[in-house]
């Protein structure tokens, strides 16, 4: 999942310096990470996160030099009581407490304001509205051709797509840190947000909002796709499920539709219209089940003490 | 010490105010008393029973992070357990104990003889406990409520969450609110009317403004709590439908009553603290406060610009961007006068020669803790920087490096301050030096890897997390760090109950301070001072010599007031004596209407509603037990 923008910072100076951080090094592993932005939305809240971030050191270096510089006089005695006026006193608070942090503040109010309007609107027109309802605890994905999905969000890759965000039941919230920032599906209102990803990828995306029992299962992911790759995906996924062939998927299909799975699930082309559950038409396309939780094809899905499916009936 | 000889008066004064004042021990007397430093100290005591509650829940709840895919916790008792956590430390902890503190030296401080109220000043202790084990008997029946101390809807509206949970949330804050209504008034007449003669309002010790200002926030906060707990109870219980966005109600209201609460709420934990570290400083640094009008306005300012954020809480609930930026204003603007209230203490700390013993380590570990909360905060008036990491793990570190420095650190740095005056014993200065290094360096190696997990994309409030994310080492780290921090705590809770028994007895004024806590014996007698002294500088200690005889003579301006229960009234601004207050004296009905009203809310819990009429009646019959004339004093 790292992009060339991430895999630049760590080599930078940049990660050097932010040793001073201590643990603030965020290179190493999968993580969806703030500081490995894949779109121009995710850079600049990059950019303005290390803005944040130096104007933050040098206060906290400025204070602890004060701290330390004062705990290296000698101390008084006792029972000394020192009533001196000290003529810098006073005018040092207001310079620094209401002067200094005032213009620091007042800068730092202004570059936000104008990143909170570069945010607000994608670089062009929307080439594709797709539509994510929250559910409690998975991500339903409708596109406007028919095609319905879970838990993965296709994209093509550097145009803007807007997402509509409905919720099925309580709040939750759709955050794809390197793709943009979060926003709340909140029931009553549909509220929308911009999606643009520069490189073809997989970026992980959690529901933000805690929202009960299985909030930390709540994952998904957006892939985005070379436009002709995503074109191809899109009208696939809207085609209905293929005739089973073979006696072995056969079965299969008598299985699923001779049980309860149809009460919840629907699989297009067949009798199973459930809509409690995720869409399960196109299932084997997906890489992963279960709201992120398990890859689709590992053994261990079914030995797996974890038993989200099983509270759940919202 | 000092230079005034022991005279017959002082001997006679004493007897006279024992005989009027004293209480007599038993479990009568244990139960009615309305002595402020009773009740002070019990609110300090029960504070930290239910702050070792909520630590131990953290310990529990750091343990099941610290590995991926860990199964210690199932997650509804996660969920129970982060929420509890949430709601103790708030309710519970913070709150009791600076109450605690406020109740205990805000009248020594400003040389009162009790609270203007104590009967309502027993009354928020016993309510405050009853509250409290109300809430913790969730525990007892498994469904301790699960949505967080933020509880929002729909998710805790009965559809979602049909348990008892959320009926004890609900009804607990409700509960706990009268009684914190009751303390903030107490608070705003002791420190407006009960001052010596001679205390104007630029006399005031910082610690008293701290006191003043939270509790002025409480009394124009708590009403959007309450008003929003009870629309809940009415949604849960009766079907009512504020919060039901399809039946035309707004999920988004309760998150905007709850924050206009809950961001002061904040402040209202703060700003004692400030109080705490502005009350320590002077005395361990040798020298007044550099700056005090400042952070006198700097605090009351806080107070009022405080109200006006609430929405930075809700920067990812799509409002408008205009909305958001007038917000995030105001968020950048409550900066300043926090800004200037450190900056004073820095000047302070640089113009003084700092004595580095134990109570002064905790403010400065408070003041560099409190700041990388303070930028950290700075940074959430960003919108889109708020928008980027809020309900990410980089919110836990902001909150908890503003709470528990602006909390905990000044608390703890208070008991080894204030505690021999409580106990008249010193506590151990080493084991105060330990636990101050265990608890600093703890926290931050708790707390400051979550910053770089809330960067790294990990969401708060999940009971467990994938492997392979890069975010098990800093768990691990944060979980170390955390025993680290508890095993400080634990040092000085041992290093009081063992000192408050075999300590070094301190003296009444061990480290000549500046404030008139210090006048009195210690641990103080039940009537505060011989005389009630006449106040002419801010640091009477330092600059009245005569105070420190413990007993300013009646040719300095000392007031015996041996004449009945009696304190002196002074005028708001200036610190004239204007009457003599009769105080009432101990009575069980304050414990009495707790019981009652704790019967009340459990019948509401169960809807059991004759138990709930009966209860009423009964609370009314125990208001006019209070009350009921009995001579000229009053009884409040």
């Amino acid at each position: 999942m790292k992009g060339p923008v991430g895999a630049g910072w760590c080599d930078s100076t940049r990660a050097a310096l932010a040793a001073l951080a201590l643990t603030l090094s965020a290179c190493g592993g999968d993580a969806p990470s703030l500081l490995e932005p894949a779109s121009e939305a995710a850079r600049l809240v990059e950019r303005l996160w290390w803005l944040l971030f130096w104007i933050s050191a040098v206060v906290v270096v400025v204070v602890a030099g004060f701290i330390a510089a004062a705990t290296l006089r000698p101390p008084a005695a006792a029972e000394e009581v020192d009533r001196r006026m000290v003529p810098w006193g006073e005018p040092f608070v207001v310079v620094a407490g209401l002067v200094v942090s005032g213009l620091v503040l007042a800068g730092t109010f202004v570059v936000s304001v104008i990143d909170l309007n570069a945010l607000g609107s994608p670089p062009g027109e929307p080439q594709l509205e797709i539509e994510v309802v929250a559910r409690t605890w998975w991500w339903e994905v409708r596109y406007p051709n028919g095609a319905v999905t879970a838990n993965e969000i296709h994209v093509p890759v550097g145009v803007p797509v807007e997402v509509a965000l409905p919720t099925g039941d309580v709040i939750h919230s759709f955050w794809v840190p390197q793709l943009q920032v979060k926003k709340d599906h909140v029931p009553g209102v549909v509220n929308r947000l911009w999606l643009q990803a520069d490189e073809p990828g997989r970026y992980r995306g959690q529901c933000a909002e805690y929202c009960g029992l299985q909030h930390a299962n709540m994952v998904f992911y957006v892939v985005a796709d070379p436009p002709d790759d995503f074109q191809a995906w899109v009208i696939e996924q809207a085609a209905r499920a293929a005739e089973p062939t073979g006696p072995g998927a056969q079965r299969g299909r008598d299985v699923f539709l001779g049980s309860s799975c149809v009460s919840c699930h629907t699989i297009r082309g067949t009798p199973a219209r459930g809509e409690l559950g995720p869409d399960l038409t196109h299932l084997a396309s997906r890489e992963k089940i279960a709201a992120g939780l398990f890859p689709l094809l590992a053994r261990t899905c079914a030995t797996s003490s974890t038993t989200r499916r099983t509270t759940s009936s919202a | 010490m000092t230079a005034i000889p022991e005279g017959d008066w002082r001997a006679e004064v004493k007897e006279r105010l024992e005989a009027i004042w004293g209480e007599a021990p038993g479990l009568g007397s244990w139960i009615a008393t309305a002595d402020h430093k009773r009740i002070g100290m019990r609110y300090l005591y029960t504070a930290m029973a239910f702050f070792a509650l909520g630590g131990l829940q953290a310990l529990l709840m750091r343990t099941q992070l610290a590995d991926a895919r860990l199964e210690l916790l199932d997650p509804e008792t996660y969920n129970q357990l982060f929420s509890m956590h949430g709601i103790t430390m708030m309710f519970l902890f913070a709150m009791p104990a600076l109450s605690g503190f406020g109740n205990y030296f805000v009248p020594l401080m400003i040389g009162a003889r009790d609270m203007a109220f104590p009967r309502l000043n027993a009354f928020g202790y016993w309510t405050l406990l009853a509250a409290g084990i109300f809430l913790y008997s969730s525990f007892l029946v498994g469904n301790a409520p699960n949505d967080g101390w933020f509880n929002y809807v729909p998710l805790a509206n009965r559809e979602f969450t049909p348990g008892i949970n959320i009926d004890f949330y609900v009804l607990g804050l409700i509960f706990l609110g009268i009684s914190s209504t009751g303390g903030a008034i107490n608070f705003i007449v002791t420190i407006l009317k009960l001052r010596a003669p001679g205390m104007t309002l630029i006399r005031i010790p910082i610690f008293v403004w701290g006191e003043l200002a939270m509790a002025l926030q409480i009394i124009f906060a708590l009403p959007a709590l309450s008003l929003a707990a009870v629309l809940l109870f009415l949604d849960r219980t009766f079907g009512f439908n504020f919060y039901d966005a399809a039946a035309g109600g707004d999920p988004l209201l309760w998150q905007h009553l709850f924050w206009i609460f809950g961001h002061p709420e904040v402040y209202i934990v703060a700003l004692p603290g400030f109080g705490i570290a502005s009350a320590i400083i002077p005395t361990w640094v040798r020298r007044p406060m550099i700056g005090y009008t400042y952070i006198v306005i700097g605090e009351l300012a806080v107070a009022l610009v405080g109200f006006g954020v609430w929405v930075h809480h809700m920067f990812a609930v799509g409002l408008p961007n205009i909305t958001y930026s007038f917000i995030a204003l105001a968020s950048f603007m409550v900066a300043i006068p926090s800004a200037i209230q450190v900056f004073a203490w820095l000047a302070t700390l640089v113009a003084g020669r700092p004595r580095l013993a134990t109570p002064l380590l905790f403010v400065l570990g408070f003041i560099i803790i409190f700041v990388v909360g303070g930028v950290t905060g700075v940074m959430f008036a960003s919108v889109p920087f708020d928008q980027a990491t809020t309900d990410s793990y980089f919110v836990v570190a902001h909150l908890h490096y503003v709470l528990v420095g602006s909390a905990v650190f000044p608390i703890f740095g208070a008991l080894y301050h204030w505690g021999p005056k409580m106990t008249g014993r010193l506590l151990d200065a080493r084991l105060g030096k330990v636990s101050f290094w265990l608890m600093f360096v703890g926290f931050n190696v708790a707390f400051f890897p979550q910053h770089t997990l809330g960067l790294l994309g990990m969401p708060r409030r999940v009971y467990t997390y994938e492997a392979g994310l890069g975010w098990e080492s800093h768990n691990l780290a944060s979980t170390i760090g955390a025993y680290l921090l508890g095993l400080g705590i634990l040092v000085t809770l041992v290093n009081w109950y063992w000192s408050k028994a075999r300590g070094v007895p301190a003296g009444d004024d061990p480290w000549l301070g500046e404030t008139l806590e210090w006048y009195s014996t210690s641990p103080p007698a039940h009537y505060n001072f011989t005389t009630i002294p006449t106040v002419r500088a801010r640091e009477p200690m330092w600059d009245q010599l005569e105070l420190r005889g413990g007993a300013q003579p009646p040719e300095e301006g000392g007031r015996t007031l041996t004449g009945g229960h009696l304190t002196l009234s002074t005028s708001l601004l200036d610190g004239r004596p204007q009457a003599v207050v009769h105080m009432p004296q101990a009575s069980p009905w304050p414990f009495i209407l707790s019981l009652t009203l704790m019967a009340f809310f459990y019948a509401l819990l169960l809807q059991v509603w004759v138990v709930a009429v009966v209860a009423v009646l009964a609370s009314a019959a125990a208001v006019a037990g209070w009350f009921w004339p009995r001579g000229q004093t009053q009884e409040t």
